[in-house]
Parts: C-alpha cells; structure tokens; sequence
C-alpha cells in the first residue's frame, strides 16, 4: 500500500480525512454494488427501479473512489461533479420514497435519505463536498 | 456456536473501534499493539467464515439465504484488514480513525449476520 507512486504534481486527496472518506466510500461501493448485483439477479421484476437505482449509486461510488485514490485537479473536479450528482440522487430519492412509496416495492441504498445505511449516503457527499473544496489548486 | 461467535467478534469490533478512536483523539497513528489488535478481530472473522461454511456444508440453511450470508461471511473477513492497511498508508490519526470507523462497520455486519443466520 505504500509504494503508490505518484507524479509530484497531482494533487494527493487521499492524506489525512481522505483517508477515511476513501474508507466509506470503498464500503458504500461493495455494499450497493454487491446489493444491486445480488438483487437484479434474483428478482429484477419485483422492484426494477429501486434495484437499477442501487446499481447506478454503486457505479458513481466507484467513480468517487476511483477519482480520491487518483488525485489531480481533473480528478477532483470530476469527483466534485459526482459528488454533487449523489447528493442530489439522495436528496431525490429519498424524497421520492417518502411521497411515493408505491414506486418502490423494495428499499435502495437511497431510500429515506440512507436511513438503512445510518443515514451515511447523506453525510457522505456533504463532507466530501467540503473536503474536495478545501483541495482545489489555486490557480493565478 | 455461531450466534456466540458472532456476539464474540461484534463486541471485539467495538473494542477495536474504541481503542483506535482513543488513539485518534489523542493525535497518534496506529502502532504495532493496535495491529495486533486488528490481527486478533480479523482472526475471529477467519473463524466466523470457516465455521459459517462447515454450517452450510452440513447442511444448515440461513434464515435468509446463503448467498446474502456468505457475501455478509466475506464483507467481514476483509473489513478489519482493509482498514488495516489504509492504515498503514496514512501514519496520522487519520489512520487511526479509519480502523476505528473500520471495527464500527464489522460490528454492523455481525449484527446483520446474526439476523441473516436467524439466531
């Protein structure tokens, strides 16, 4: 783990907090990816959407990963982008759930704003958000 | 046997997470005696995952299903030790909060496991 080589100029995101944000997001990735793969296998029909909803959170999961392990501006940037889409696939989500419960027969990693997964896919975007913020290179 | 063994590695998880989070909170890095530590937790899961198999070739059936059961077995094996090495990538506290929040997951996933088992 520690001979991850890394040209001088790209900005590294995973020291200090990024570490941890790495941690949940690596968990977040083989949870809902897992779950989805698990689920579209066995039973598609009974809940199509939910279960393509998780599916596509575990895919922007490992982009966010995949960008925090990477580092670099470009990778930021593209991790702030995803980042944002999260928040707002939870936010929605999860309001959905809330209104229309008839359109979710089974629960996604999203439903309820992530209250099955201690409301963690909430806080997470938020604090990576702040995290990928305060790592912008200032450019002149 | 499992039910105990999973009660057993749930509260050794939580120990972990409680003896790393201290180490976190007072600015110092995992050491030698916080991966020994890991090693012990990671040794009951070895356990959990083999004893949870010679169950299902006996011919025991989880509650709900041995799929979720044996991906719940696998998460919890690799927990400890992913965490472990992050670690090791990151000597700062940091570091030292990632196994804490690490013991923290693997004590969910017991607790997951035992309603899965059905104890």
């Amino acid at each position: 783990m520690t001979s991850v080589q890394e040209k001088p100029a790209r900005t590294r995101l995973i020291s200090g907090p990024g570490m941890l944000l790495v941690w949940f997001y690596g968990v977040m990735v083989v949870g809902a990816v897992s779950r989805s793969v698990f689920q579209i296998a066995t039973g598609f029909d009974r809940a199509p959407l939910a279960y393509s909803l998780s599916a596509v959170a575990g895919v922007v999961y490992g982009f966010i990963t995949y960008s925090l392990v990477r580092g670099g501006e470009t990778a930021r940037k593209a991790a702030q982008v995803c980042c944002a889409a999260e928040l707002a696939g939870v936010l929605i989500v999860g309001t959905w759930t809330l209104v229309d419960k008839s359109a979710f027969p089974d629960a996604t990693v999203w439903s309820d704003y992530g209250m099955g997964y201690v409301f963690i896919p909430v806080l997470l975007p938020l604090s990576a958000l702040y995290w990928l913020r305060r790592n912008r290179t200032v450019t002149q | 046997m499992l039910d105990a063994l999973t009660l057993v590695t749930g509260v050794a998880a939580l120990l972990l997470a409680a003896w790393c989070g201290w180490a976190a909170s007072r600015d110092q890095p995992t050491k030698d005696w916080h991966f020994i530590g890991m090693a012990v937790v990671s040794l009951l899961a070895v356990v959990q995952l083999v004893i949870g198999i010679v169950l299902l070739a006996r011919g025991e059936k989880p509650e709900q299903g041995t799929t979720i059961f044996v991906a719940y077995l696998l998460g919890a094996f690799a927990c400890v030790p992913a965490a472990g090495f992050m670690s090791l990538a990151e000597r700062t506290r940091w570091g030292s909060v990632t196994v804490s929040a690490g013991g923290i997951v693997l004590a969910v996933l017991e607790v997951r496991l035992y309603d899965i088992w059905g104890g």
